[in-house]
């Protein structure tokens, strides 16, 4: 992000944050069960990816919305939609190739994940392929990318 | 003489041809304690010095200037002269001389009696005959050296040397590389600079010769011994470039061009040094920079994702504003600031039109800190941005927008130091006073908490500048905040308008007084309104109390509200009553501060308090109706409002407490108690049968006098002692004989040492150890409780007989029926007491008698441990977490390595609280293992793999933040555990309980990085 480097997007629009989860006192008690929820799975997704372009959490550039993350903790199922900043945009493919890494990384291996962003039909078709998911990892430079994203804030 | 000559010769012998090193030393002292004088050694050295075999001179030359370095202190001015010409006449000799030549001009310029002209011929033949670069390490920082000692003792003569000295320096220093030398190299410049030596026409050269190394890039080898640091030398380095404003021409554009590295170390310091030249330069030498300086602030602080760039970039705006107000304005040419600033306006302006995109942000940051820097631009910036924003305000209609907006204003609402307005200059704002109260209060009244929440924040910054709130302003906020503490229940909005009423109270309490206290009131007691509502009214009366005048109406209010709840009028339940003591105490806080406050507390507030307990005690024995106000709850509520108001008496007042108190214990007088209906002959320190109806008020016995000042003496001790100790040893109710030992132990703690407190000590340790040696008694329990706080209140003063009495604890864990409880003691003994024995109550607390006390019993603790049956060891685990959580974390450091074994079978030991109870400690010791970790780190994770699925989620989580802590170790350290460490979190990922998984996801990821590309 040096100065002769220009942004794609250099002003995007910002989302506000929901705050955090609140503590419930059935989250306290030992006895109760908690299922996995859509705000869990979103809470994982919006707070520790950054966009590549930006010091911003995916949820304050709209990228995950709460809304758009389902999960069924009886079936084993999530599914995850997200936008983009601009069309088009060339990071579009490694945001979604880092929430899936997040998500696997994340979520016991139960889990059944699609992942479906709502541009492109031929990002859907590379992320719902595991060969390829798997391959992309096995590329030095391309982990090092989806790393950095993962990576917590360090300010 | 002719003996100490030979002596000489032979010294000098042996050391030349001999080449026995220690005879310099030797020859040293001799030179030293007079047994030689120089000439001698010099005519001794005769030979060697004139000897055609550079070899032989080298040794020679060495000698001499090895016992110079020792002796120079006491050379004579003739001396100096003679051997300062033979030195600089060696500067020609073979190289192999060079080396000890420089180390004895080293010695000689630090004399204090270089004669004249010295100074410069020695630099001369120094900058003419030798090539410095070309010189080792050491010879070089030879030669800086003796450059700062002449700048010290010859600067006159180094000036008359004029720009020849700053061109000998620049030749000798260009192509330096070690760090060392740099930083004394550094110091020659910073000295050449600051103090005002002539540059001549080697303004540029010098210039070069420093800023080559800027920015400084250096990361010290590891386990450096010389300790140097980057911060060091890129100080060093900056104080020269930011020195002069002669460098100003070269170091802008330096500055500029650096600025576009990809380097953030590299950006922060261009920024930094950016932000230091503000200091010494005038608008002159920035003019013709400053459009590109601003335009590289703007893209770093709009562009970068760290904070520490945007802090510097913003530091180093300010700082060019603060340098462009300082300027002197002439009239015939244009306001450089003015011009300054409407560039930075047009870049920045149009971005606060844009509150959902990202630039808003830095945009108002950069403005702000451009306001920030002076009163003169501050007055700028806000008159061309608070309309704008003002306007934009009540545009939009969007509540996220208008937040956004709000939350910038506060920004420039706020003045910083610098640009607050002086003696006599209105603030900035007071052309906007009205608009700005207008949109502060239509905020108020929004929907969304969010923008309420920020408009309490401005609404407080607008209070506390005189001229921004007319009355009636003050009179409207009271009266919207008084409406949003009865109406609003988001929790963060209640506690932005608690904390905002504070502020406000502080400076307009008439309004408070005369508004909103009423109103709280009428609220509380009306008996209609839900807990929350009230609750929230409580915690408003407790923040805005913290004038006198205010806490005269407030605090009786609370305590209307206690009588109310003992009536039962209003259904109080017990927690509202407990919040309510709180509040009081939050009041009673600021007693600290204002007598007034002090002697309120103590003339009607601690009376009333009594009076009612000991109703509410009565009426419970009489007539068997409970009052919340017997409540054990509220009663440990009520204490810390007695003991913080007590704690802040002052001398006379504390003696009538004191006074007050002890005779209402002893003797039943109860004529100081308002509302006199109380039966004459009460006794309230005897143990009754019945369940602790009055004796458990002896906690506010304790309140009033343990937490009285050291000063204070209390009335009839030995009789309020005995019948204390009676109390605490034969009473069946817990909270009573509890209170009454800790009651005990307060009193203990302060009162001076002596016969009397000898006496009382041992009896108490007789009936203790009668009472434990018994084991069939009943009253063990209540013996133990008195055993662990005289315990505690006597090593915290380090009284003599603090060991006898712990070792007895120690000698309790072994106990079958009370080892449990006397491992949870060493909890008490550690840890900070919150009602009693702490230093808020004036008690004797010696400073570290944590470390003094875990020094001297670790290894009992560690014999008991290994000598102890199996089913006893948890007790002393569990002892050993209490005390070693509770130690300071430096010692937690040193210590470990001694304990690590005994805490990694704590890890595996059965009892929760103790695996819950050594997790909390190893886990701040985890962010920085010491060393004999390393060897354990095999133990340490099958252990605390383990436990990450204990059945108790608190040792989940627990064990899980400390497997998340192992992962930030050096990388080669952990890295063998990756696999098994991530194969064991997949596990967790899957738990039942919300909390565990997301410390799991958390370590789960970091382990995920480490060792991978990208990761760390």
């Amino acid at each position: 992000m040096s100065g002769g480097t220009r942004l794609e997007n250099a002003n995007p629009l910002i989302f506000q944050r929901s705050g955090e989860r609140l503590l419930t006192a059935t989250d306290e008690d030992e006895d109760v069960a908690d299922p996995i929820d859509d705000r869990e799975i979103f809470d994982i997704l919006s707070k520790s990816i950054n966009d590549p372009e930006h010091p911003l959490s995916l949820e304050e550039l709209n990228v995950v919305e709460q809304m758009r993350v389902n999960v069924n903790d009886r079936e084993s199922m999530v599914s995850v939609e997200f936008t983009p900043t601009i069309p088009h945009c060339s990071m579009a493919t490694l945001i979604g190739l880092s929430i899936k890494v997040k998500l696997l990384r994340s979520l016991p291996d139960r889990f059944k994940v699609s992942l479906v962003s709502s541009q492109t039909h031929l990002i859907n078709k590379q992320l719902a392929d595991k060969e390829r998911v798997a391959a992309a990892l096995e590329n030095s430079q391309l982990l090092e990318v989806v790393n950095q994203c993962l990576s917590t804030r360090t300010m | 003489m002719a003996a100490d000559n030979s002596v000489l010769l032979g010294l000098v012998e042996e050391f030349v041809s001999g080449q026995v090193d220690s005879k310099a030393a030797e020859t040293s002292t001799g030179v030293k304690n007079g047994q030689f004088t120089i000439l001698q050694l010099v005519e001794a050295l005769g030979v060697s010095l004139s000897s055609s075999q550079p070899q032989t001179r080298g040794r020679g030359v060495q000698l001499l200037s090895q016992v110079l370095q020792e002796c120079y202190s006491s050379l004579s001015e003739r001396e100096v002269e003679v051997l300062l010409a033979f030195y600089e006449n060696r500067l020609k000799d073979h190289y192999v001389i060079i080396p000890h030549v420089l180390q004895g001009l080293k010695a000689l310029t630090k004399c204090s009696v270089l004669p004249p002209g010295s100074a410069v011929s020695v630099l001369k033949s120094i900058f003419q005959d030798i090539h410095v670069q070309s010189l080792m390490l050491a010879e070089r920082s030879c030669v800086y050296n003796i450059l700062i000692s002449l700048m010290e003792s010859k600067e006159e003569e180094l000036k008359g040397l004029g720009a020849d000295f700053i061109f000998g320096f620049v030749q000798s220093v260009d192509g330096e590389r070690d760090p060392r030398n740099l930083l004394l190299a550094f110091q020659v410049a910073r000295n050449i600079i600051q103090r005002g030596y002539d540059l001549g026409k080697f303004v540029e050269e010098l210039f070069e010769v420093m800023s080559c190394y800027f920015p400084i890039d250096f990361s010290p080898p590891p386990s450096d011994p010389r300790g140097i640091t980057q911060e060091e030398l890129v100080l060093s380095l900056r104080a020269v470039l930011t020195g002069t404003s002669q460098f100003a021409e070269f170091l802008l554009p330096l500055i500029i061009e650096k600025l576009d590295s990809d380097i953030q170390s590299a950006k922060v310091d261009s920024l930094q040094t950016l932000a230091a030249c503000g200091l010494t330069y005038s608008h002159k030498e920035l003019a013709e920079f400053l459009p590109g300086l601003w335009s590289s602030i703007r893209r770093e602080v709009s562009q970068t994702a760290s904070e520490r760039v945007e802090s510097a970039g913003l530091s180093a705006l300010s700082a060019l504003v603060s340098c462009l107000s300082r300027s002197v304005l002439n009239s015939d040419s244009e306001d450089v600031l003015q011009v300054f600033l409407s560039l930075v306006l047009k870049d920045c302006q149009h971005h606060l039109c844009e509150p959902d995109l990202k630039l808003v942000w830095p945009s108002a940051k950069l403005l702000q800190a451009a306001a920030g820097a002076s009163y003169r631009a501050s007055l700028i910036v806000s008159a061309a941005i608070i309309p704008a924003l003002l306007e934009q305000y009540n545009n939009r209609t969007q509540c996220a927008h208008r937040r956004t907006l709000l939350e910038v204003l506060q920004g420039f609402v706020q003045p910083t130091a610098l640009s607050r307005p002086a003696d006599g200059e209105d603030s900035v704002l007071v052309a906007f006073q009205q608009s700005l109260c207008g949109v502060v209060f239509s905020a108020l009244t929004e929907s969304s908490a969010g923008l309420q929440v920020t408009a309490t924040r401005v609404l407080s910054a607008l209070g506390q500048q005189p001229g921004l709130m007319a009355q009636t302003d003050v009179e409207k906020a009271v009266d919207h905040l008084s409406r949003l503490i009865l109406e609003e229940d988001d929790p963060k909005l209640s506690s932005a308008v608690v904390e905002c009423s504070g502020s406000l109270a502080h400076l307009h309490p008439k309004a408070f007084i005369s508004r909103l206290i009423p109103r709280l009131k009428e609220e509380i007691l009306s008996g209609q309104s839900d807990a929350a509502v009230r609750q929230r009214c409580v915690t408003a009366l407790a923040s805005v109390s913290s004038l006198p005048s205010v806490v005269q109406e407030s605090a009786p209010v609370l305590l209307q509200v206690l009588a109310s709840a003992h009536t039962g009028s209003c259904g109080f339940s017990v927690e509202e009553v407990a919040a309510v003591c709180i509040s009081l105490q939050k009041i009673a806080e600021h007693a600290r501060d204002s007598e007034e406050i002090g002697r309120f507390f103590h003339d009607i507030i601690i009376p009333h308090l009594l009076g009612l307990c000991l109703q509410a005690a009565l009426q419970t024995r009489d007539a068997g109706h409970s009052s919340p106000l017997t409540d054990k709850a509220v009663l440990s509520a009520v204490v810390p409002v007695m003991s913080t108001a007590c704690a802040a008496l002052r001398s006379e007042s504390a003696s009538r407490m004191a006074a007050q108190a002890v005779s209402l214990f002893l003797d039943g007088d109860v004529s100081f108690l308002p509302e006199n209906a109380f039966p004459s002959k009460i006794q309230l320190l005897q143990s009754q049968a019945e369940s602790g109806g009055l004796s458990q008020l002896v906690c506010l016995l304790m309140a009033c006098v343990c937490s009285l000042p050291r000063s204070v003496e209390i009335p009839e001790i030995d009789r309020l002692l005995l019948q204390l100790e009676d109390l605490s040893c034969t009473c069946t109710h817990l909270f009573s004989f509890t209170s009454a030992a800790k009651c005990f132990a307060g009193l203990v703690n302060k009162r001076p040492a002596g016969e009397a407190l000898d006496a009382v000590l041992e009896r108490v340790m007789k009936r203790i150890s009668v009472e434990l040696e018994n084991t069939s008694s009943a009253q063990r329990t209540q013996a133990f409780t008195l055993l662990l706080w005289v315990s505690k209140a006597l090593l915290l003063r380090y009284h003599p007989l603090s060991t006898a009495l712990t070792d007895q604890l120690f000698a309790l864990l072994s106990d079958p029926a009370l080892g449990s409880q006397a491992a949870d003691g060493f909890g008490v003994l550690m840890s900070d007491c919150l009602d009693v024995l702490n230093r808020g109550c004036h008690a004797d607390v010696r400073i570290m008698y944590r470390q003094r006390f875990f020094a001297e019993n670790s290894t009992k603790l560690v014999q008991g441990f290994n000598s102890a049956e199996q089913e006893k060891k948890s007790c002393y685990l569990k002892a050993l977490s209490h005390i070693v959580s509770n130690l300071p974390r430096q010692v937690q450091l040193t210590e470990l390595p001694a304990l690590l074994p005994l805490l990694l079978e704590a890890l595996s030991c059965a009892d929760q609280a103790v695996q819950l109870s050594t997790l909390s400690c190893l886990q701040p010791v985890l962010l920085e293992p010491p060393e004999a970790l390393r060897n354990q780190l095999e133990a340490l994770f099958s252990r605390l793999l383990a436990l990450t699925t204990s059945p108790a989620m608190k040792v989940r989580i627990a064990s899980l933040q400390c497997v998340h802590a192992l992962s930030r170790l050096p990388e080669h350290t952990v890295l063998p555990f990756r696999a098994r460490v991530l194969k064991a979190l997949a596990v967790p990922l899957d738990d039942k309980k919300r909390l565990v998984r997301k410390e799991a996801v958390a370590a789960r990821a970091e382990w995920f990085l480490l060792g991978s590309p990208g990761g760390r």
